[in-house]
């Protein structure tokens, strides 16, 4: 069965065709104060790919994104990101492609002193170059697509905890990158603002088909994402009908003691007879 | 708290003063490099400079009334007392005036800068900074040290001033010397040199506040409590680096101008 009508408006980013990757981790290896976090992980994420990665906490799983936007250097291995050796790259070259990439930090990472409008603007206004006008129109389209274009002139402090996650999403689609790094996004939230996000996220893959890497501790959130589609028509995210295939792949990778355990689709998931993962599912 | 080894306590220490460095040299060069930030810029200088006006008005002002009451005294013993507004002036422009008012600028600058930065470290918010493609060296420190020189220059000017007039007004209302007297042989008794010497040091004091408050707020770790840590030694740090520069500053500066 073909992929459901997903009914998609102009994208935010044009997705690519290929099946090119986009992220590549070639036996990365990274430790702190001498104790391994990372063992020699290999991995790639294919352009319009969406990868969830799972692990228990201190896996490894933040400081594996860290190192993707080149926060970290790893001790061994190379990570290319859009083509570029990262581990190799000069702080300044670093910035420049981190432009290209959009992050949402675990606890937000919202600029307290910032109202959403500026925090949401930020990269926007760091370019320099572009008119205020265009700017705001921006922003606004940006907090419209997490529904928040009301709290524009408050600051992060007054906002709720889903909120900030919402307006961190918003600044992270902003300028329209090319690949986007989730860390823990659901992580701290109640069931029903965990449910909001990770159709924000679901929307977000579908609508523009970035690829994204998105880390969780909360299975649930992967296969929700996984096993449903974004509706632009009714504006919510619909369950796929039983035997389709989302229209923008999804896979999941698990880490465990530093090591990726699991690499593989959500039917291969479903298949898995290793007794870690398959306690890990239940 | 973890016991080191001298070795390791020593290398920690190098790190440090190598970090410090570091960042105290990126902040110079980031000023002949793209983006410069003049908002930021103007914002800290109203922070650091319209910010510590009351508190360094209030230093000199007394300094000057105190220093006036204790020469005085000496004075008075070698019969000297017209010479009080030569040695109040001497006293505030090439010393007191500019550590005094460093040390009150580094109290209140030095641990605001430590902590809100600090803050910004262990909230991800510096990560999410450079994850936007923002250098938060261009954005957030290279601002501060060029405002923080900036303005206590003008402070320790203001300081001075305030001082010598705390001084010649404690002179004459408690003293009964002549308040123009005072002023005039206060104003003649200053050379250039002693200009050069009091206004050299804010510029020295002035990165020293900025650099130390801001890379110990970098380097902060260890959630709410390691800002608080991050935030006193800061203070701690800039107060003592500006006694001690202070000292081979001016026997550098007095070697130079043949001063024994």
């Amino acid at each position: 069965m073909s992929a459901p009508p997903t009914t998609l408006e102009q994208p935010l980013t044009p997705a690519a065709g290929s099946v090119s990757p986009i992220l590549v981790f070639e036996n990365v290896s990274i430790g702190f104060e001498d104790k391994p976090v990372l063992n020699a992980i290999s991995f790639h994420l294919n352009r319009g790919e969406t990868k969830a990665i799972f692990g228990i906490a201190g896996s490894g799983k933040s400081t594996l994104l860290k190192l993707a936007l080149g926060l970290f250097k790893p001790d061994a291995g190379r990570i290319q990101v859009l083509g570029d050796d990262v581990t190799q790259m000069p702080e300044d070259a670093l910035f420049e492609l981190r432009r290209k990439i959009g992050m949402v930090f675990q606890e937000s990472a919202l600029f307290d002193s910032l109202t959403v409008r500026e925090n949401v603007a930020f990269r926007l206004l760091e370019e320099g170059d572009i008119p205020e006008d265009e700017v705001e129109q921006r922003v606004r389209e940006a907090l419209s697509f997490v529904e928040l274009e009301s709290t524009i002139e408050k600051f992060p402090s007054e906002l709720s905890g889903g909120m900030r996650r919402r307006v961190a999403i918003a600044r992270a689609i902003i300028a329209h990158p090319e690949l986007l790094f989730y860390d823990s996004p659901t992580g701290g939230l109640d069931p029903v603002t965990s449910t909001t996000i990770v159709q924000l996220i679901v929307k977000q893959r579908d609508v523009s088909k970035t690829s994204a890497l998105l880390v969780t501790h909360r299975l649930q959130d992967a296969f929700t994402m996984a096993t449903h589609y974004f509706d632009r028509k009714a504006n919510e995210m619909r369950p796929l009908p039983p035997g389709a295939r989302a229209e923008v792949p999804m896979s999941f990778l698990i880490l465990r003691d530093g090591n990726i355990i699991f690499d593989g689709d959500v039917h291969e998931l479903a298949r898995t007879k290793d007794e870690y993962i398959r306690e890990y599912v239940a | 708290m973890e016991l080191l080894s001298p070795a390791e306590f020593a290398k920690e220490k190098l790190q440090a003063v190598e970090d410090y460095s570091l960042l105290a040299g990126q902040s110079i060069v980031n000023l002949f490099r793209h983006p410069r930030y003049f908002a930021d810029m103007i914002q800290q200088a109203d922070l650091v400079g319209f910010g510590s006006l009351p508190v360094v008005v209030l230093t000199g002002g007394f300094t000057g009334a105190v220093l006036t009451l204790n020469s005085a005294n000496s004075l008075q013993r070698f019969g000297s007392l017209s010479l009080l507004g030569q040695l109040v002036s001497v006293g505030m422009v090439r010393e007191l005036g500019p550590v005094l008012t460093g040390l009150m600028v580094a109290g209140r600058n030095a641990s605001g800068m430590a902590s809100e930065l600090g803050s910004m470290v262990v909230t991800e918010q510096i990560d999410a900074m450079r994850a936007l493609g923002t250098d938060p060296m261009k954005k957030l420190v290279t601002p501060r040290v060029v405002s923080t020189v900036f303005m206590l220059f003008f402070l320790t000017i203001i300081s001075d001033l305030l001082g010598l007039t705390g001084g010649g007004l404690f002179a004459s209302l408690l003293l009964g010397l002549d308040f123009h007297q005072y002023w005039s042989s206060a104003w003649q008794i200053l050379q250039y040199q002693d200009l050069f010497m009091g206004l050299m040091k804010p510029l020295l004091f002035g990165f020293i506040i900025s650099t130390v408050g801001c890379y110990y707020g970098m380097s902060a770790r260890g959630g709410t409590q390691g800002v608080g840590r991050a935030t006193t030694q800061a203070v701690v740090a800039s107060s003592l680096m500006i006694i001690v520069v202070d000292l081979i500053a001016t026997k550098f500066l007095m070697s130079i101008f043949g001063y024994r």
